[in-house]
């Protein structure tokens, strides 16, 4: 069994659902993220996405893109992200880690070179935003050799043959964009997430996370309450922006709001 | 495109070019895609805009061809084409595709040289990678990051290029070649003055091209070059590049 199905039934024997941080790898220093990984599994965190830098993050709202951006100025890439990983999995060998990315940097380093390395590191998932289900047999299929899941995003327009074909071809979760827009945009709807969040039950027995609008406690429990695993990024990555003359206390807001959100979504239906 | 009725928005993400553009444009389009369209101005991203953009473009290379045989009585020997993102050019090489006796001939923006790093030619210099919902020849550097480019002509600065012309490339159907900054100033210059037509930047890198490829055929031979847009739009930036004062 996989780290992240063993950590997703795990959490629904005891009715928890997964908390899911987002940070982009070498933001706002390489020598930040492994000391933060291991910080926010303190605070209560299930699984780490770990965000590769990107020069042309088309996904990603500003807050992201300004965070690859400081991260690329220090030369922080898809070998140093799973390096990074690997770093971190040296003495953490629990919590899952999901590499989160576009694919050109897999396509200029070739999808069976990078298997292998993210199976040297340690990898447990890999998230490819731009990657469609049309065009991923290949990569898939030399993920899943090595026992590594493939995950998928789904969004809010997506049709019932195409959460299909996601949970033919995925494993370990299936992640749901909860908004149509990019990430750390600020108008989660919850009704609109509920109902769509039965059409794709209805359709795959993989847990699902549910991302980009969570911006505090209060929507994490919110957003706890209709999927298996909440994601949030952009939240803790403005703290890493708001102190970037001071990173020990970005951490320290981080695991803050981190562990709120944690105390939020256990108090829902315990 | 005020005058159109459009509105206008700078960008300020990335490295303010027209692939940052581009990314802006499909950021909008996902937040707003119950009541926008998606329209790009080009052959390249997601399918299927690069095959629908190349059918409209394809007008191009039918009244081309109808024209051609209305007055020579054949098919032209050669066609030559700026490439950018490619739209004028495959829309002017599509209807000519399964005539093998015509040459298809794309240029790209060399900036300053492709030895130089300095410039925008994918088909020349660059590998196979992924931006933008396609996969095609691209700039990028050995990360995968995508790298900066550089033209004098704003249409040819663009990173990748559209899928069909990798195709037509890896084909050998198409050939790709580059001319730089300056040379392609002496096709605007040449054709200004001796026709009197001032041909957009990027189109001057086609007749650039065209002024090494005609004395290499024989006079008979014929040779359609695609102007595909107007200098008017690059007064400012001709100015500026020979000291004239507007």
């Amino acid at each position: 069994m996989s780290r992240l199905a063993t950590t997703f039934a795990e959490l629904e024997k005891t009715g928890r659902k997964a908390l899911i941080p987002f940070i982009t790898a070498g933001d706002p220093h390489p020598d930040f993220t492994v000391p933060m990984m291991h910080a926010m599994v303190e605070a209560g965190v299930n699984v780490i996405e770990l965000g590769v830098p990107f020069s042309d993050p088309m996904a990603d709202g500003p807050v992201i893109q300004r965070a690859s951006e400081r991260a690329l100025a220090h030369k922080m890439s898809l070998k140093k992200t799973l390096a990074v990983a690997a770093e971190f999995r040296k003495t953490n060998q629990t919590t899952p880690v999901v590499i989160m990315g576009y694919l050109n940097p897999i396509e200029a380093m070739g999808y069976e070179t990078f298997a292998d390395a993210a199976k040297t590191a340690d990898i447990d998932g890999v998230l490819t935003v731009d990657l469609p289900p049309e065009e991923a047999a290949e990569c898939t299929a030399l993920l899943k050799a090595r026992g590594i899941d493939p995950i998928f995003l789904l969004a809010p327009n997506s049709t019932d043959e195409r959460i299909e074909k996601m949970d033919a071809l995925g494993s370990g979760y299936l992640y749901y964009v909860s908004l149509k827009g990019v990430t750390g945009a600020g108008h989660l709807n919850t009704a609109d997430v509920e109902q769509k969040l039965h059409q794709i039950k209805a359709r795959t027995q993989l847990p699902v996370g549910i991302g980009f609008g969570v911006k505090d406690a209060e929507t994490a429990k919110t957003v706890a309450a209709l999927g298996d695993g909440v994601v949030v990024g952009s939240a803790l990555i403005s703290k890493i922006e708001a102190n970037l003359d001071n990173p020990e206390r970005a951490k320290q807001e981080i695991c803050e709001l981190l562990s709120s959100m944690r105390l939020a979504m256990d108090s829902v239906g315990a | 495109m005020k005058l159109l009725g459009a509105t206008v928005v700078a960008v300020e993400s990335g490295s303010k070019t027209l692939k940052d553009a581009l990314n802006e444009a499909l950021r909008d389009w996902v937040t707003n895609v119950d009541n926008t369209f998606y329209i790009i101005g080009t052959v390249a991203g997601p399918h299927p805009y690069p095959a629908m953009v190349r059918d409209f473009q394809a007008i191009i290379g039918r009244e081309a061809k109808q024209q051609c045989l209305a007055q020579a009585g054949r098919l032209p020997d050669a066609l030559v084409a700026c490439v950018g993102g490619g739209s004028n050019a495959i829309g002017l090489f599509y209807p000519f595709i399964n005539d093998e006796s015509v040459k298809l001939i794309g240029v790209e923006a060399a900036g300053d040289g492709v030895e130089t790093g300095r410039h925008s030619a994918p088909l020349c210099a660059g590998k196979p990678g992924v931006l933008h919902g396609n996969r095609t020849y691209l700039m990028s550097d050995e990360d995968g990051e995508v790298i900066e480019t550089h033209s004098i002509s704003a249409g040819l600065d663009y990173p990748g290029v559209g899928p069909e012309h990798a195709w037509l490339k890896d084909t050998g159907r198409a050939q790709y070649v580059n001319i730089t900054d300056t040379e392609a100033l002496e096709g605007f210059h040449a054709l200004t003055r001796m026709e009197g037509i001032i041909p957009a930047l990027e189109s001057a890198h086609a007749m650039a091209y065209t002024m090494k490829l005609a004395p290499t055929m024989r006079k008979d031979e014929i040779i359609i070059v695609n102007l595909s847009g107007r200098g008017d739009k690059d007064m400012q930036t001709m100015a500026k590049r020979e000291g004239i004062e507007l």
